[in-house]
């Protein structure tokens, strides 16, 4: 039988596209041997990203909380249905967690609100009230380890409220994210509601910083990197969420609905009553 | 045997070669266009810009904003004002406190814009009225209907009554290319305005109503019919394509066929105009980012909607 080899794309504004520039780089076994081209995304791809994200991001946060959830369970139903892919490309105990961990945003989706959201007390004859809103679009930065897990734990708490992401996969093992967005692109998600870039970090870092619609970024960066975010996010006034590249990713406290915190806004409302 | 109106005319000025037409337009869409180069075409489409509002929803207010957008676009970068602004007859007289005596233009579409169904004498009387409540250049609509059924002297004759009562004031013809269906129908009606207009009036693809709008093959057969028209007779026609042009690098495209056309004598905004509203702010943006290094929201800069 002829051998046909994949091409990878990025999954971008709910397309497969190559990179802009048409560069690509090399990815290989760990024994070495040639797999596949993967695009080295360049600034334009992710200017471009952002506006995809930009033109989706509405849609989806007026999406009903309940859709929301039920969007996020179909996610997971794909990620099961290639179980046996995935698990070849990282490893059976991500695969399961990356799926458990969706399920369980996917329950978050109606819930948070009530966990983030309040009524507070004041003195004056108001009702007083805090809802959250989605900040807009969210860029993210993956590790270089547990390429799936991880780049799943940082764009669920972000989507989960309606926001829209760009996300940079990990450079050294970008395959689970071709193959997640293959999954998206058939789960019920709004194309340009997650956009998944692959291609160089440090060439990206700067861009991330300084792109004013980004409105936040959650990433995983060492300490110089840390320094060029909150640089470039002090001129363009956004919020950076910082983890560390020695995170466990399988750890529970990646659970905690206060991830979803991170990436909203607070309104609060004063509503007139009578005395 | 009788011979089409059409058929005659296109024995006379050819006909157009709609694949050759199209090669070329998909070849403008790839040229590289370096950091300088960029930032003189973004100012030059700036300064092209006909800043247009024509909803039904226009208030003297809306008017007014439009008004200082079009003095002062953005105010760092040294971004030059925009070439008009375009409004419906009754808003005239509300840009006219506004932009009077600066060099921004006020365009009004009349004649019964967009559809151009009412009577000779109500459009004219349109015009006149825009005219004399201060409006420097009238964008009219042909008789789409008249020149599908090939009656080209009364499309002719209404576009020089239109002539006659500007006056003073610049005529954009808009031939509305989408309802011409054809290639050849643009260029034949791209040549019989411009047989009645004046040097230096436009002829315009668009009103911008319809479902297709300004495409680059559009405007490469109008532009194909000024190039023929002026090696003809030496008189120069502008160009206006409108509607459907949102991004900046969409309207350098529109410039690099201009340029490559026509040639550097069309590249000011007495030749050449953009008709669009929200072109204004991408172009706004991608100059900030050639300034600033960092690429810019769409709420940095004013009268944009968009919040997410």
């Amino acid at each position: 039988m002829l051998q046909i080899t994949k091409t990878p794309k990025c999954y971008v504004g709910g397309k497969f596209i190559r990179s802009e520039s048409g560069r690509v780089y090399e990815m290989r076994s760990s024994s070495g041997d040639f797999l596949a081209n993967i695009p080295l995304c360049s600034r334009k791809d992710l200017r471009n990203a952002v506006e995809a994200a930009a033109s989706a991001g509405p849609g989806w946060a007026g999406r009903s909380p309940y859709n929301r959830a039920q969007i996020l369970y179909r996610i997971a139903e794909m990620l099961e249905s290639r179980f046996a892919e995935l698990a070849h490309a990282t490893s059976e105990r991500e695969v399961r967690a990356t799926i458990d961990r969706i399920v369980h945003f996917a329950g978050w989706a109606d819930k948070y609100e009530q966990v983030l959201g309040s009524v507070n007390p004041v003195a004056s004859p108001h009702f007083n009230f805090t809802v959250t809103e989605p900040m807009g679009i969210i860029g993210i930065l993956a590790p270089e380890d547990a390429p799936l897990l991880a780049l799943m734990t940082l764009v669920l708490p972000a989507i989960v409220s309606g926001n829209a992401v760009v996300a940079l996969a990990s450079e050294s093992q970008p395959y689970p994210s071709i193959l997640l967005g293959e999954m998206l692109a058939v789960s019920d998600l709004p194309g340009g509601v997650v956009n998944l870039l692959t291609g160089s970090r440090s060439e990206l870092i700067p861009t991330f910083a300084t792109h004013e619609h980004l409105r936040a970024v959650s990433a995983t960066a060492t300490k110089a990197e840390a320094t060029t975010l909150q640089q470039g996010a002090a001129e363009s006034v956004k919020r950076v969420v910082i983890h560390a590249p020695k995170t466990d990713w399988f750890a529970g406290i990646h659970d905690s609905p206060y991830a979803i915190r991170d990436f909203v806004e607070a309104k609060t409302v004063w509503h007139p009553i009578g005395s | 045997m009788t011979t089409f109106p059409l058929r005659r005319l296109l024995d006379e000025i050819g006909a157009v070669d709609a694949i050759g037409v199209e090669e070329r337009v998909a070849k403008y869409t790839t040229r590289s266009i370096k950091n300088r180069s960029k930032v003189f075409g973004l100012k030059l489409a700036t300064s092209m810009v006909d800043l247009t509002t024509l909803e039904g929803k226009d208030t003297p207010g809306k008017v007014a904003s439009l008004c200082r957008k079009a003095l002062c676009p953005h105010p760092e970068g040294d971004v030059p004002r925009v070439a008009a602004v375009c409004v419906y007859p009754s808003m005239v007289r509300h840009a006219a406190k506004h932009v009077k005596g600066t060099e921004v233009r006020i365009a009004s579409v009349a004649t019964a814009f967009p559809s151009g169904q009412t009577p000779l004498k109500t459009r004219l009387g349109e015009v006149r009225q825009a005219v004399a409540d201060g409006a420097d250049e009238i964008d009219m609509v042909i008789n789409r209907g008249a020149f599908l059924s090939g009656e080209f002297d009364r499309m002719q004759d209404e576009i020089a009554a239109v002539v006659e009562a500007c006056g003073d004031a610049t005529l954009k013809v808009i031939l509305e290319t989408s309802e011409l269906e054809t290639y050849d129908n643009i260029r034949a009606a791209s040549v019989l305005a411009m047989r009645v207009i004046r040097p230096g009036d436009f002829i315009k693809t668009s009103t911008g109503k319809t479902s297709s709008n300004a495409t680059l093959a559009n405007q490469q057969v109008m532009l194909d019919a000024i190039r023929d028209h002026y090696l003809a007779t030496g008189t120069e026609i502008a160009m206006k394509p409108a509607g459907g042009i949102k991004t900046a690098k969409q309207a350098l495209h529109f410039l690099v066929a201009v340029k490559e056309t026509l040639g550097d004598r069309w590249l000011t905004n007495t030749r050449y105009r953009f008709g669009a509203s929200s072109l204004l702010n991408d172009l706004l943006r991608q100059l900030e980012k050639q300034r600033t290094g960092a690429y810019q929201a769409p709420w940095t800069f004013t009268e944009d909607s968009g919040g997410y």
